[in-house]
């Protein structure tokens, strides 16, 4: 995976968000030195923050903490033993003294042996000590998603699981501009914040980041490209394969499409999504996860609430499919570019 | 204790056991001598040359494209699943983690199926789902091949309580490497384990890395045979199959009419944690080749061979690149198999009775199955 895809993507999506400075100083940055820059600044500023998971001693499996140890010192980037539920409940309790904590699970798969400290401590401390404690400062970063070759346990992408628990916040970047700024945010934000990081970018997706400190709100939805016949809901590396789709379906089809980056799962932003389809009355929603209990049903029945009379077609889901996450199979499974444009066509032409 | 090697056998070597640590047990009752024939030491040589050119093959095959999926090599480490196998039987359960090639050819899946696995090939032993870090044996109590650090040691638990309760005079042997040492749900088991008496046999593959980070970083017990306290523990070392096979021996004797015992093996891997990591940038050069030159498995049954006049050097070196012939070939047939039918992607998430739905891009060429 170190060789990550090098394909090309265009600059509709590693291009800038209007909450990101403009005309600025910046630094051509892929997305892996973007989240390290931003980890490098929090660091820098914020004298109590820690950085830490397995293998941070000497820069984690990805390299994101590449010479941040040498930089801030060893008592605030470091290694922890191999151990999830303990990283989850460590974090949490450095947290709850309001300590910055930034911890690491290597991959989002092995987020699951510490699911419990998660779900159970981090999301419900403020709430059952009726807001005496909280774990604000507490930021886990993880890793998600298809890889190209990461079959069962190298791929997965958890944030339904997540997005499920009130007193949690998911957000997931889809650029190295993005990235930076809504892990900023994220690390700062007062609640508990799961940042799941699209692997198959890390390498790929390159864009000029600016060098100084800035946030993108969480919460907040972005729209990606205006358009009046069917809104595209996406986040992460989904937003690639919808892109593609997209740039596909105007051409072929003749219409024009609204692609939305959600950019935060959870709080989600009820209005940008409510708006867009009140004007298009179509939706397509995507998701790498499968498609029962995903998260994309949730937006699907915020939309039916919300847009009831203004829709034209049934709300499209475009998902994983039900089963684990494949070997062999991968390029079957995701919702790639012809699954999405089969989407919206059938959409289209309801 | 010693009863199967006390038989003398004809034409037997004798060889003494290096030094060994205990935590729990009298050393006394650990075994600190082998005896082993001409025979045996080949077919332990054999195994283990084997081990090594599908490691050392899968190495090219991934970088080839060939092998996709996670990839983790054992070469290094070969006696520990060679030795091991020689004291047990198939009827023994046996869990791993992802380092599992080697146990995978031990437990008796041909070449073929791992190849064909690999390559995530229909005729892989996991029909190609599971790819390097998951085969499976069923007729031969093989559990996996699982992706989880520390998971298939809570699950080896429930392998050791179904044998006690189906009354069969077997263990469970529940595999995981240094780094696993470090996760909650191994003593849950090993709890778990004691308080029941199970017969388990907790084996701790250390080989002095978990990915990137030395076992000092890592575990604040770095006599890691003593973790399953009050379980008693026996550190040996991995690189001498005999020593391997004796302790191995004794330890399933003893598990089954004691309950669970550890076995920490020291060992060394050669290649990086797996195919990303280069296995260099947090270890020397020189230790690798110190490593491979002091305490070779491979090179010590050769020289115990030619010590003994069993064998001359130019006999093993024959022998050897028949085994990388053979490999090579299986290899390549391998690559020919068939792949999976695209439906696989749908079956086995399931039980029997459940109807898939797999839609197609072209609607007309969706199934129903
Ligand atoms: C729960 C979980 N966390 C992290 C990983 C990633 N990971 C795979 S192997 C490994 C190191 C394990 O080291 P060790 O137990 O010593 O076994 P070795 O690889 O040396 O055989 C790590 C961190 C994982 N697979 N599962
Ligand atoms: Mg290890």
């Amino acid at each position: 995976m170190q060789r990550a895809a090098t394909r090309k993507f265009s600059s509709l999506l590693f291009g800038t968000s209007p909450e990101a400075p403009s005309g600025v100083p910046a630094t051509r940055r892929t997305m892996l030195q973007s989240i390290s820059n931003a980890i490098d600044i929090t660091l820098t500023k914020d004298k109590t923050a820690c950085l830490f998971g397995e293998d941070i001693a000497f820069g984690g499996v990805f390299r994101v903490a590449e010479g941040l140890r040498q930089k801030h010192g060893e008592n605030r980037v470091f290694n922890t033993p191999l151990c999830e539920q303990g990283i989850a409940g460590f974090a949490i309790g450095l947290s709850a003294i309001g300590i910055t904590t930034i911890a690491e699970i290597q991959f989002a798969d092995y987020i699951f042996p510490a699911f419990d400290q998660i779900v159970n401590e981090a999301a419900k401390y403020r709430y059952r000590s009726g807001g005496q404690f909280n774990v604000g400062s507490l930021l886990i970063r993880a890793p998600y998603g298809a890889v190209d070759h990461g079959a069962l346990y190298h791929s997965q992408s958890p944030e339904a699981y997540f997005a499920h628990t009130p007193g949690l916040k998911v957000v997931i970047p889809r650029g190295p501009i993005q990235a930076k700024g809504l892990l900023l945010a994220s690390i700062r934000d007062q609640n508990p914040v799961l940042f799941f990081e699209p692997k198959m970018l890390y390498r790929s997706a390159v864009a000029d980041v600016p060098n100084e400190d800035y946030e993108i709100p969480l919460g907040k939805a972005e729209i990606l490209k205006e358009g009046k016949d069917i809104t595209l809901i996406g986040y992460g590396l989904q937003l690639v394969h919808m892109e593609k789709a997209m740039i596909r379906a105007e051409k072929e089809l003749k219409i024009s499409c609204e692609l939305i980056d959600l950019r935060t799962i959870s709080p989600l932003d009820r209005e940008t999504i409510i708006d867009s389809v009140k004007k298009t009355g179509r939706v397509l929603i995507a998701h790498e996860a499968p498609k029962f209990g995903g998260f994309a049903g949730e937006i699907a029945t915020i939309i039916n609430e919300n847009c009831f009379l203004h829709l034209e077609a049934p709300i499209h889901r475009v998902c994983g499919w039900d089963t684990p996450f494949p070997l062999v199979f991968e390029k079957m499974y995701y919702p790639d570019e012809h699954r999405i444009f089969e989407g919206i066509k059938s959409t289209i032409n309801f | 204790m010693l009863t199967r090697f006390s038989r003398r056998l004809i034409g037997a070597h004798k060889f003494s056991l290096p030094d060994i640590k205990t935590h729990n047990i009298d050393p006394k009752l650990v075994p600190t001598e082998a005896e082993s024939t001409k025979d045996e030491l080949m077919k332990y040589l054999t195994d283990m040359m084997t081990i090594r050119r599908l490691e050392i093959l899968a190495d090219d095959l991934y970088k080839n494209e060939k092998i996709r999926g996670f990839c983790h090599l054992s070469d290094g480490q070969e006696a520990i699943a060679v030795g091991m196998e020689a004291a047990v039987t198939y009827e023994d359960s046996l869990i791993t983690a992802y380092r599992d090639h080697g146990n995978a050819y031990m437990r008796g899946i041909s070449l073929d199926h791992i190849f064909a696995e690999l390559f995530g090939k229909a005729s892989g032993s996991s029909k190609g789902k599971g790819g390097s870090m998951h085969f499976y044996h069923k007729e031969h109590s093989f559990y996996g091949g699982n992706g989880i650090v520390g998971a298939q040691c809570a699950i080896g638990a429930g392998l050791a309580f179904a044998l006690k309760y189906k009354k069969k005079p077997n263990v469970a042997l529940i595999l995981f490497g240094d780094g696993a040492s470090a996760q909650g749900q191994l003593y849950e088991a090993s709890n778990m384990a004691e308080l029941w008496k199970l017969p388990a046999i907790f084996v701790c593959e250390n080989n002095l890395y978990g990915m990137g980070t030395p076992i000092e970083k890592a575990s604040a017990n770095l006599e890691l045979y003593t973790k399953g306290h009050p379980s008693p523990g026996i550190k040996i070392d991995g690189q001498n199959i005999l020593a391997v096979r004796e302790t191995f021996h004794f330890a399933k004797d003893y598990a089954l009419k004691n309950g669970p015992i550890w076995i920490e093996c020291a060992t060394y891997r050669y290649h990086g944690h797996s195919m990303s990591d280069p296995g260099v940038s947090y270890r020397k050069r020189d230790e690798i080749t110190a490593a491979r030159a002091a305490k070779d498995p491979i090179q010590k049954v050769k020289d115990w061979l030619i010590e003994k006049n069993e064998a001359t050097e130019e006999e093993l070196d024959k022998m050897e690149k028949n085994i990388r012939k053979k490999v090579l070939e299986i290899a390549n047939k391998a690559k020919e198999e068939p792949w999976p039918d695209h439906k696989e992607l749908f079956t086995d998430v399931y039980g029997p009775g459940r109807k898939y739905f797999y839609r197609n891009i072209e609607f007309k060429n969706s199934t129903m199955f």
